[in-house]
């Protein structure tokens, strides 16, 4: 028998953003349903890195990224956990001149949005942080960190299923339309009517902007991961590198978290493997960074199925064909961080029809001029 | 044309043995990867370096089959491109990864037979960790190949054929049995009586050990719960319910397990479907009679598919072979695997009245104590993970282990996702079958981030 809901809100995806803006809008008193078709924080949100980064994004994420920066440390209160955020720092190492230029370049351009980057060189790699390797210096943001992902996501929904949102797992969303009042989503045996509606399906969500006339060339892309066993502490900030390559954290408990290189989907392509030769890669790259790690063992691989833009900068915003309609996904493999930040941005969106933080450059309309409002008239 | 990968077989206990013996008299040459220094997997295990013991005093009944296996495998020689002391850690698209002496090498292989064989199932009780403690299976180990027994005064404990094995094993080799302390209620052995006509070799050796030991000064005691294992530093006793009250019995060896769980990751990586199974109350990848799994060329046989035996594991393991022969238009012999799928049946009605005659105490996940560990290589707690299944409203396994790290270790849930998956059962009362299973991820066991990248032998060594 079907079952029949009628909320304020359905969000479609419950990964970390669909979670965090499910309990943000309980917050303002709306009725939620929050529908996974797998299980909440299954996919890219609870399977990422890990890194609590604001440090390398382009300028335009930044306030975005610095309203979620003041989320993190009130985990505690807002989810019930501290999901594990050590606000560790992160450095960015430089392998040559060039990309030492590059980090010199970004730390002047993001400097009036308070990231107090400050820039090493080679001999304080070495003695500050026990990095070795062929590198020129580095850039460290002291207010970054890194988080257990597994632990968020699943948390934020928690947390909204306790503040009263209806969280449907295994709940796959089949159809989606625009009624008279607003929406009606047909998902296994559930029906849901709903005012408002946030995309907010990850690797998923093309279909559904795609079933609103609005097709956005978004791309899966598969990271790879690695583990260590525990080992003793000697790596206390979060690192990556310019260029890419490789990026590593060390967990309270002792392993380290090593991430690089693309894995490939399986014949289903939701699910994908890291290639042997991709995490001996990563591994080796580690080994020679980090010399605790030429005598550990890894003892786990793993990725996740991403959905990145063309652009690397994540849709996030109203619809242009279908009022009520919001779409947030593309995080393009940088999403753990903001996710709790654009959570209140939807919230906003959805109560108030705007936000004061600024989305204009994640605009859906970016890779559609024709979809726009008018658009067709001004191509004839 | 270019010729065609050889076969990969993985595991060198009786079904691994069968299978390659049975490639090479078709005229294959396969390659069989091994973590064992030397063949014979766990039942038929060699010693590390010679000792004073002959096989009889090594295997004691089954010391025939173990020398036989021993030989024909030896013979095969360089029939075989034989890999031991050889971990197989990643599968994908026809290659396989394997770590020898700290190096990582990669082959192509076509067909690919699984006889990953078995290790302990455990349910944590107190004091499971102190050293002294053992798998049933690691106490044979030792005894086996090292010529070690596990203490001087040792009880076994637990359910399942192999309680009585080992224990009886330790008698002859002179070590002070104190006791077997069986889960199973007596009525359960009643079942023995039933198996009787299936197999009465088996049933009436196990009947002798069980008596030998009764003889030989071993309190037997059946309908055991409760246990908890104590000691400072060190285990000093056992403390058991039976009988209506609690005892205790002074030992500084125990041995503990429940019965046997399959070694299934490879199967997983190769993409094989899986399916739950109630008699081994786990997932296991599914098979036709002759071994075929869900994957075209990927054969299962032995412990590894289906925990069957010893015995099993022969016929299962030639029988895939005969399947792998007949899959590559290769001459076979059908009369032959008729016969093969004519003793697995038998066998397999034999199995359903053993688990009935040693049943999995069930229950006992439910029992666990808050404070006992559940997983030993992240340091779990029952507790733990009691908690997180109701703050997260937990119904799934590799959920489970996202939110918990149970299963994330070292062992990857080999040695605590079977009490982890029966602990989630119990606590949101769910069929064990409907909690899911661990996904296995590469590399199945732990490999040296030194490593370096793979040695390609599919371009260094093309005569293969």
């Amino acid at each position: 028998m079907t079952r029949r809901i009628d909320c304020d809100v359905a969000i479609i995806g419950g990964g970390l953003v669909g979670s965090s803006a499910a309990l943000a809008l309980r917050g303002m008193g709306l009725s939620v349903t929050l529908l996974d078709k797998g299980f909440c924080g299954a996919q890219a949100s609870g399977v990422n890195y890990g890194g609590v980064r604001r440090q390398g994004r382009p300028s335009e994420q930044l306030p975005l990224s610095q309203r979620a920066h003041a989320i993190w440390p009130r985990l505690q209160q807002l989810i019930g956990i501290d999901g594990e955020f050590l606000r560790s720092g992160h450095l960015k190492l430089a392998r040559s001149a060039d990309d030492m230029a590059s980090l010199e370049r970004y730390a002047a351009e993001v400097a009036p949005f308070g990231l107090d980057l400050e820039l090493v060189g080679h001999n304080q790699l070495r003695e500050r942080f026990g990095v070795m390797g062929d590198l020129v210096g580095g850039s460290f943001c002291p207010g970054d960190g890194h988080a257990n992902p597994r632990l968020v996501a699943a948390a934020f929904a928690a947390a909204a299923r306790r503040a009263g949102a209806e969280v449907l797992e295994n709940t796959e969303v089949a159809g989606v339309s625009r009624t008279f009042e607003g929406f009606a989503l047909e998902a296994g045996d559930v029906a849901v009517t709903a005012r408002s509606v946030i995309n907010s399906a990850g690797a998923w969500a093309d279909r559904f902007a795609r079933a609103f006339n609005e097709p956005v060339p978004l791309e899966r892309t598969y990271p790879s991961m690695i583990v260590t066993e525990p080992l003793d502490p000697f790596l206390s900030v979060n690192i990556g590198i310019e260029g890419g390559g490789i990026y590593a954290r060390q967990v309270a408990r002792g392993n380290v978290v090593v991430g690089g290189e693309r894995a490939t989907p399986l014949d289903n392509p939701d699910y994908s493997r890291p290639h042997s030769d991709g995490a001996l890669t990563i591994m080796q790259r580690a080994s020679e960074l980090f010399g605790p790690l030429r005598h550990a063992q890894a003892i786990r691989f793993w990725s996740g199925t991403e959905a990145t833009m063309p652009d690397r900068n994540p849709v996030l915003g109203p619809s242009a064909t279908t009022p009520g309609l919001i779409h947030a996904f593309g995080f393009s493999g940088a999403g753990f961080q903001i996710a709790p930040g654009v959570g209140e941005v939807l919230a906003e969106l959805v109560r108030d029809g705007q936000t004061a933080t600024p989305i204009d450059a994640f605009a859906i309309t970016r890779f559609s001029p024709a979809s726009q409002p008018g658009g067709a008239l001004k191509q004839q | 044309m270019r010729e065609r990968p050889p076969p990969l077989i993985v595991g060198a206990g009786p079904a691994g043995i069968r299978a390659a013996i049975t490639l090479v008299a078709a005229g294959l040459r396969p390659v069989v990867v091994d973590e064992g220094h030397a063949c014979g997997g766990q039942i038929y295990r060699q010693p590390l370096a010679a000792d004073k013991r002959d096989d009889r005093a090594r295997y004691g009944s089954e010391a025939a089959k173990a020398s036989r296996l021993h030989r024909a495998f030896a013979a095969l020689g360089g029939d075989i491109d034989y890999r031991p002391n050889t971990l197989l850690w990643n599968l994908r698209d026809g290659a396989a990864d394997i770590l020898r002496d700290g190096t990582s090498r990669r082959f192509a292989y076509d067909g690919l037979i699984l006889a990953t064989g078995a290790t302990d199932r455990v349910l944590p009780i107190p004091g499971w960790t102190l050293p002294g403690v053992f798998t049933l299976g690691g106490a044979q180990i030792a005894l086996k190949a090292q010529g070690c027994a596990i203490g001087r005064r040792v009880v076994f404990a637990g359910a399942g054929p192999l309680l009585y094995l080992v224990a009886w094993q330790y008698m002859k080799a002179g070590v002070d049995v104190a006791a077997v302390l069986d889960a199973a209620p007596l009525p359960a052995k009643l079942n023995l009586l039933r198996a009787l006509p299936l197999a009465p070799g088996i049933v009436l050796r196990g009947l002798r050990m069980a008596a030998e030991l009764a003889f030989g000064g071993t309190r037997v005691q059946f309908g055991v719960s409760g246990l908890r294992i104590e000691g400072e530093g060190r285990v000093a006793r056992i403390v058991y319910h039976a009988g209506g009250r609690e005892r205790a019995m002074a030992c500084d060896g125990v041995g503990y397990g429940l019965n046997l769980r399959s070694e299934t990751q490879a199967a997983d990586l190769a993409g094989c479907a899986f399916r739950f199974d109630p008699r081994d109350r786990a997932h296991l990848p599914e098979r036709d009679a002759a071994g075929r799994s869900s994957v075209a060329g990927v054969y299962l046989a032995g412990d590894g598919a289906r925990i069957a035996g010893a015995d099993a594991a022969e016929a299962a393991g030639e029988r895939a072979a005969l399947a792998l022969l007949e899959d590559r238009g290769l001459p076979h012999d059908p009369a032959r695997a008729a016969d093969l799928e004519h003793v697995l049946a038998r066998i397999d009605r034999l199995r359903d009245l053993l688990e009935a005659a040693f049943p999995f105490p069930s229950h006992g996940a439910g029992d666990i104590a808050d404070d006992t560990l559940l997983c030993r290589c992240e340091e779990i707690r029952a507790g733990d993970a009691r908690r997180a299944i109701a703050r997260f409203s937990l119904t799934e396994m590799n959920r489970l282990k996202a939110v918990t790290r149970i299963g994330m270790g070292r062992c990857q849930g080999r040695m605590c996702g079977a009490a982890a998956a029966e602990l989630l059962a119990a606590q949101t009362r769910r069929d064990i079958g409907a909690v899911g299973r661990l996904r296995a991820q590469a590399p199945i066991k732990p490999i040296p981030l030194a490593a370096g990248l793979s040695i390609d032998e599919r371009q260094h060594d093309p005569a293969h």
